[in-house]
């Protein structure tokens, strides 16, 4: 599974590669001093990258802390020690899902309009299948025109179940037949579809509140994780939104979609150091089986433009 | 912990004032400011910087003239700068005869494309014309029933043949257009990565076949700095005609209006801000600068205020917002106009000076029932002179409209302070400290909160009142 999704992501940075990533390579090179032009491209790198100017000024603060402190010399090969800092940030809390021994592990995706949760849910459901597990969809998206038929006709590609009300249904009633079904045919994991809504909406910020509420009440301690679906191309935004829908509904994770653009997604660096939210999976293609735990590594050399190829 | 770009500018402002002219020592600091503040709201690191570029050698060397303060020249120039840099803005759509006029949509996924089709639809047909929409997006499960029900809401006619070449689809679907008499086709694509070949070799085939009159890129207000990538990219293949700019109704600064503007040339078109099919405005560089700098948005605000009412309504409101001059009548009308205009929020947001001050103001519509519940128990001598009501009046008052009297009392205090907040905030005028420091103030107002308090304890009472009846 990780090489699959190392060389799928090599190859839409040698893309990538190409346009974006020419002179910042050369000039981040290895050997490189702390110097004004040094932490210009690192600014210049790391803004382009979405990681955004609080958390890049964090990062470039952290560098002269220590490099004043004698815990960096000379002979140290800066950009390596960055990498590698902010693999350890990115690493903490990313591997592994939350479980359920007694019963359905649920899992609830939440996020704005496009986001592309739709379609994380069903490589979740895929991921969750090819490990041998069993899963069940529930679509709580009742209010976008066609999302539950969009949502019924991956479960049918992947191969899973999904109990689904007609459009305008209230979606705590989906969510609770679906707890009652997966209850009832013994189903391992139970993926929550929700209807995308910005962060902004509070009285749909609410209904989430009443999805989780009625999740715990048929199944104890439901949602087990809440994952939130980033597109990688938003920008500053997705701080604000990382911090609102955690406070709606304790996001535990964050799903990162269309990581196979040219964006590079920095801003979960952002959300990692300020909300603490790890990322925990990432979707890098357009069919089903294009999703894949997240691998820091790979991300923080991809965001500095090096694709492990 | 971000603030906004306004705040952040108003910051920057308050930091120039009364330092003299304009020298190059002092607007080194504010550059910088607004280059960080231009960052955060996504603008491509290298458009903020050329920004910043034209703004110093712009502000340089600026005489202070007469009356004005250096901050307010400074503003000035950044206003000026961004108007250009954004503008100009051409929200036409040249329609040929005969029709049918071809108009593609194009995007990445997930930016808005079906939503913003329909919409586009509505607003071509709220003009006297008779669009279809026609559906090629071939690729994203359950797209093309979406674009159907889409369809059916704005009331619409779709043409779609389920899954198959959208380039066929596309070239039939014109054909189906003018057979049925509509002289706009609105083409839906299938959302798409720029760097996908094939995908966008796709598209450039669509294009080839339907020859589109317009071609607009559908792109979303939270995009980070990738919006130039994927805008560049998409212009190159397809020729854009415009910019339709989706999902500004959240909290995004929209940065990618200016970076996306900078790299194709291209005008903005429309911006989307809400899910409802009739929320699709023309944009606008000027009102959008406005908005950036928070000199808030009265053109958009009256405009919406003329659909949702009369002209002299209209007229009559952008006065009374001017002169601050209203009683607790005109604040009941313009409760009932703003509900009918959208949510009050994105209202208030336009309304100069408040953009900031209000952001995290939870703004409850059941809230405001009650508020004209208290208004509407109130005699026509009591709305235009609150001061003349007692404990008696505040006593029936509060029976009228099933409130407490501390209620009514919050009520008249809180609009007596509002009242006199915007009385300042005329005399600040349209620039100056005055006004942010009004926002500020407007801001600690607890103009709700009375409200807030008020729910739970008549819940309370009417409680007890039916314990008491039985």
């Amino acid at each position: 599974m990780a090489f699959k999704w190392l060389s799928r992501l090599a190859q839409g940075l040698t893309k990538t590669r190409s346009k974006l990533a020419d002179g910042v390579r050369g000039l981040l090179g290895v050997g490189r001093k702390i110097d004004a032009q040094f932490l210009r491209e690192l600014e210049e790198t790391l803004i382009l990258g979405d990681v955004g100017v609080a958390a890049t000024r964090k990062i470039i603060d952290d560098l002269k802390a220590r490099c004043r402190d004698r815990e960096i010399t000379a002979d140290d090969d800066l950009l390596a020690v960055i990498k590698n800092d902010l693999k350890e940030a990115l690493r903490e809390g990313a591997a592994g899902l939350a479980a359920n021994p007694g019963g359905p592990t649920v899992i609830m995706v939440v996020g704005v309009n496009g986001s592309g949760k739709t379609t994380a849910v069903a490589r979740l459901a895929r991921l969750m299948l090819a490990e041998g597990k069993t899963a069940l969809l529930a679509a709580c998206d009742t209010f976008r025109a066609a999302a539950d038929e969009q949502l019924a006709i991956w479960a049918g590609r992947v191969g899973v179940d999904i109990v689904r009300h007609r459009v305008g249904a209230d979606p705590g009633a989906v969510a609770f037949d679906a707890a009652e079904a997966a209850i009832a045919r013994k189903i391992e994991y139970l993926i929550v579809d929700t209807a995308g809504r910005l962060h902004t909406q509070e009285h749909l910020m609410r209904e989430l509140g009443k999805i989780r509420k009625v999740l715990a009440k048929r199944i104890p301690g439901a949602p087990h994780e809440v994952l939130l679906v980033l597109d990688a191309t938003t920008g500053q935004n997705a701080i604000a939104q990382a911090r609102e829908f955690r406070q709606a509904t304790d996001v535990t994770g964050i799903f990162l979609a269309k990581l196979d653009g040219t964006a590079k997604g920095g801003i979960v660096l952002a959300i990692k150091q300020e909300l603490g939210i790890p990322v925990k999976f990432v979707g890098i293609g357009e069919k089903a089986d294009d999703v894949a735990p997240f691998d820091p590594d790979a991300f923080v050399d991809a965001l500095f433009g090096e694709g492990n190829a | 912990m971000f603030e906004n770009l306004t705040e952040k500018l108003a910051g920057v402002f308050r930091g120039l004032s009364g330092r003299g002219r304009i020298t190059e020592g002092n607007v080194r600091e504010a550059c910088e400011a607004v280059r960080t503040a231009l960052l955060e709201a996504d603008v491509h690191y290298q458009v903020a910087g050329d920004f910043v570029e034209q703004v110093r050698n712009a502000a340089i060397g600026q005489e202070v003239l007469g009356t004005l303060r250096p901050d307010q020249v400074f503003v000035k120039v950044i206003y000026d700068e961004l108007v250009r840099l954004m503008g100009p803005a051409d929200p036409r759509i040249p329609y040929k005869s005969p029709g049918p006029t071809v108009i593609m949509m194009a995007g990445l996924q997930g930016s808005g494309k079906t939503t913003t089709c329909g919409k586009l639809a509505l607003l071509v047909g709220s003009k006297g014309h008779r669009p279809m929409l026609v559906a090629c997006d071939c690729h994203r499960p359950a797209a093309v029933e979406q674009l159907m029900i889409v369809g059916a809401q704005a009331g619409v006619p779709v043409y779609s043949e389920g899954i198959g070449d959208p380039v066929r689809i596309a070239r039939k679907g014109l054909r189906a257009a003018a057979d049925e008499n509509c002289d706009v086709a609105i083409i839906d694509t299938a959302g798409r990565l720029h760097i996908d070949q094939a995908m966008m070799q796709e598209a450039k085939d669509i294009a080839a076949a339907v020859k589109p009159d317009e071609v607009y890129l559908v792109c979303d207000a939270m995009t980070g700095q990738d919006a130039v990538a994927s805008a560049r990219e998409f212009n190159s293949a397809l020729e854009l005609s415009g910019v339709i700019l989706t999902k500004l109704d959240g909290d995004a600064r929209g940065g990618a209006a200016l970076s996306i503007k900078a790299v194709t040339g291209k005008p903005i078109k429309f911006v989307g801000v809400g899910e409802k099919l009739d929320r699709l405005e023309e944009f606008h560089a000027e009102r959008m600068a406005n908005r950036i700098l928070g000199m808030g948005d009265v053109v958009s605000l009256v405009e919406k205020a003329q659909a949702a009412t009369s002209a002299e309504e209209a007229a009559r409101l952008q006065e009374k917002l001017r002169k601050a001059e209203f009683s607790l009548d005109d604040f009941l009308a313009q409760i009932r106009q703003m509900r009918r205009m959208g949510p009050l929020k994105e209202i208030l947001a336009m309304v100069p000076g408040m953009g900031g001050a209000l952001k995290d103001l939870p703004v409850d519509e059941a809230e405001l029932d009650q508020t004209e519940a208290v208004i509407h128990s109130m005699t026509p001598g009591e709305r235009s002179d609150p001061d003349v009501i007692d404990a008696s009046r505040r006593r029936r008052i509060a029976r009228g409209s099933g409130t407490d009297p501390q209620d009514v009392a919050g009520l008249v205090k809180s609009f007596g302070q509002v009242k006199e907040l915007l009385r300042q905030m005329k005399q600040a005028g349209a620039f100056g400290g005055g006004r942010a420091a009004a926002a500020r103030q407007m801001a600690s107002i607890d103009l709700f909160g009375p409200m807030h308090k008020k729910r739970q304890r008549s819940a309370r009472k009417r409680k007890d009142r039916k314990r008491r009846s039985r």
